[in-house]
């Protein structure tokens, strides 16, 4: 059924068609709409779940890790300085392996105080172990929601679905709510292979030693480097799985096929610019105008964050000339980290003339700097029509110094 | 399935043994008086609370309660918490003494 | 850029309904033949009473682009106060759509080369059982009147949709009755 509504309520629906057990979230804005929506529909009834008000951010993801570990599937949402709050607590689900599923409502983090949307929230959360999916409009909130709960516990890494703060979160567009039955069969009750289980005491994840050791049993027990080697393996595994799971969701839903990243015009394209969420959409529009000039240009949206595509985002771009990365997140000291790791995953693939694609950055958006169709349309030309001098440093677009 | 999920993560059961033979460790020795503790008293499995807050699964919940002296690293916390105060922690070299 | 994007911006006072009333008309024209329906209110913090405004962008096509809306075809104003506080018709395209509750006359306003469609809402609302002050489901009826871009058997089905429990056929009753009431003139 094609509904209007918010991003916001595009996310709840799609935790309430995931059939999330517990929930617990403090509420901060943007991500607010969507918590309170999802107690709305346990309150009336329309969903059985537990949802837990707690005191900070800190203890909504202490809760998911306790329920996860019990066997529940569980679900927060949070934005800028709460995802930042919870940060410790980000690594100890990874690490212990617990099938969490957050939206991250993207907001620029304080100081100073902002409400607005840029990355910088996610983007610093980027090596905490969990997988980062961002969503470039509404349809893909609710589908990447229900497609994260299916990843999650299948591949025992908890995900983090990212959109953009009011941009997404607080706008309203069409989009599709799926079937509840198909949604039930895509996603079966969570089974996990192993939970809390009271006639079985263990300890978990507590004090591991540097090296392995024997355990009770006799039996060669891992240490703490063994258990960290298994989560990056198994992270970067996940891609099969990322994969596995949205072509089955596309054999269901009919949307979806393209997991890693977005493309569009990009096949012929002699420049690429890459966005995350909706300014990739934003930038469609702008290389439709540099298209219609004769300029050969496509966009490249990055779906998947972590674990990084760098396989699909290398194929996708090595035989271009440039590439222009727009970011709304900066590794201070230094450039927009989606443009580092683009680099990177270019470095192995040398042209026949020795040469690779150059490598732009704009920052821009932050704190929710209104971004400009024309400023958008200005730095893609300027960048695909000049040669590129410093190319190291970020230019910045709609700065008003 | 379960064991390749425990795997990935840092999974341990507490017993003895974890961590090699750790009554070499120990400086005082748990000793239960019988007189004094409530299940050797009474004859039935009641109490246990020694069983219960030792840290490294070394006491049974036999009658009287029995320490493992191979395991056990004499930290005292069964001392600490029995209600009767059954156990004492006695100098390690004491024994020592009586054995040689 | 693009050329075939009909965008209407809302003008109202926080808590006065601009956003549910751009709502309302996003659902219908949808319904009527606008695929590509985005509507994008104030982003940041709500006051009640504070001047607030939400965008709201159709097209036959998919829509891209989420900015704000710069330059107008039609300006929807829920109280007509707001037209003495600020520009707020700023970046109307000229030969432009100002739909305006007052209870002044058409002709009392001077915009130059704009279209304005004016009703009394805050009356007629109470007139068709609403408390004092519910303008934003009236407003629609102004709204249709004046740009043909939905028609009012989809509207107030969609008001009275939205309006489930909160009297949906007061609210339906008071579109019609601003639809019937609307005097369009301006275009000097």
């Amino acid at each position: 059924m094609q509904i209007i509504e918010s991003g916001n309520v595009a996310a709840a629906l799609g935790v309430k068609l995931s059939r999330a057990q517990v929930i617990a979230a403090y509420p901060i804005t943007p991500q607010t709409p969507l918590t309170e929506k999802l107690s709305e529909i346990i309150e009336a009834g329309d969903m059985t779940a537990e949802y837990i008000p707690v005191e900070s951010e800190h203890s909504a993801l202490a809760i998911c890790i306790a329920a996860s570990s019990a066997g529940a599937r569980s679900f927060t949402a949070t934005s800028a300085n709460g995802l930042l709050y919870m940060h410790e607590q980000l690594h100890w689900a990874s690490g212990a392996r617990l099938p969490i599923v957050m939206c991250v409502v993207n907001r620029g983090v304080g100081a100073p105080w902002t409400v607005w949307n840029d990355h910088q929230d996610s983007m610093s959360q980027r090596d905490t172990g969990w997988i980062q999916i961002y969503a470039n409009d509404h349809q893909q909130i609710i589908d990447s929601v229900i497609k994260a709960f299916a990843l999650a516990e299948e591949v025992m890494i908890p995900v983090m679905v990212c959109y953009d703060g009011y941009l997404l979160s607080h706008t309203y567009m069409p989009f599709d709510i799926p079937e509840a039955t198909l949604t039930d069969s895509f996603l079966p009750p969570y089974r996990p292979a192993y939970c809390l289980d009271p006639d079985e005491p263990a300890n978990l994840n507590t004090v591991t030693l540097s090296d392995v050791r024997t355990d009770i049993n006799g039996v060669k027990a891992h240490g703490y480097m063994e258990i960290r080697h298994l989560l990056q393996q198994d992270m970067l595994a996940s891609m099969d799985a990322i994969e596995r799971v949205d072509s089955r969701f596309k054999n269901i839903f009919g949307r979806g096929g393209s997991p890693f990243i977005e493309s569009y015009r990009s096949d012929d394209a002699r420049f690429i610019a890459v966005g995350i969420g909706s300014l990739s959409y934003h930038l469609r529009d702008v290389v439709d105008d540099l298209r219609d000039e004769g300029i050969s240009v496509g966009v490249m949206s990055m779906q998947l964050y972590r674990p990084f595509p760098y396989q699909a985002v290398a194929k996708a771009l090595k035989d271009c000339q440039g590439v222009i990365v727009f970011e709304k997140a900066l590794s201070y000291g230094y450039q927009g980290p989606v443009c580092s790791d683009i680099k990177s995953a270019l470095y192995h693939y040398v042209g026949p003339e020795g040469s690779r694609p150059f490598v732009l950055n704009y920052i821009l958006g932050l704190g929710g700097r209104e971004i400009l169709t024309k400023d958008l349309y200005e730095g893609l030309k300027l960048s695909c029509t000049t040669k590129p001098s410093s190319p190291d440093k970020p230019r910045w677009i709609g700065l008003k110094l | 399935m379960k064991d390749d999920y425990c795997r990935k993560t840092s999974h341990s059961k507490s017993g003895p043994g974890d961590a090699g033979k750790t009554g070499s460790w120990r400086i005082l020795r748990p000793v239960i008086d019988p007189a004094v503790c409530i299940p050797a008293k009474r004859g039935t499995p009641s109490c246990y609370m020694c069983w219960l807050y030792c840290p490294d699964g070394v006491i049974s919940r036999g009658i009287p309660p029995e320490i493992d002296y191979e395991y056990c690293k004499g930290c005292g916390i069964c001392a600490e918490e029995c209600p009767t105060k059954a156990i004492r922690m006695v100098e390690e070299s004491s024994f020592i003494k009586e054995d040689t | 850029m693009k050329r075939d994007i009909i965008e209407i911006r809302w003008h109202g006072r926080g808590g006065q309904g601009a956003i549910t009333a751009a709502k309302i008309v996003a659902k219908a024209t949808f319904e009527t033949g606008f695929p590509g329906v985005v509507m994008v209110p104030t982003f940041g913090t709500e006051r009640r009473g504070a001047p607030v405004f939400t965008s709201l962008k159709l097209s036959r096509e998919r829509i891209y682009d989420l900015s704000p809306i710069e330059y107008p075809d039609i300006i929807v104003v829920l109280d007509h106060l707001l037209l003495e506080e600020g520009d707020i018709i700023k970046g109307l395209k000229p030969g432009g759509l100002i739909v305006v509750n007052t209870p002044r006359p058409p002709q009392a306003y001077s915009f130059n080369g704009m279209v304005v469609a004016a009703a009394d809402v805050t009356h007629l609302a109470n007139k068709a059982g609403l408390p004092q002050g519910v303008v934003n489901t009236g407003i629609i009826g102004a709204f249709a009147k004046a740009s043909n871009l939905s028609d009012m058997d989809t509207l107030t089905r969609v008001i009275e949709e939205e309006f489930r429990g909160r009297k949906p056929k007061e609210n339906a009753g008071s579109a019609i009755e601003t639809y019937e009431h609307t005097v369009i003139g301006g275009l000097q």
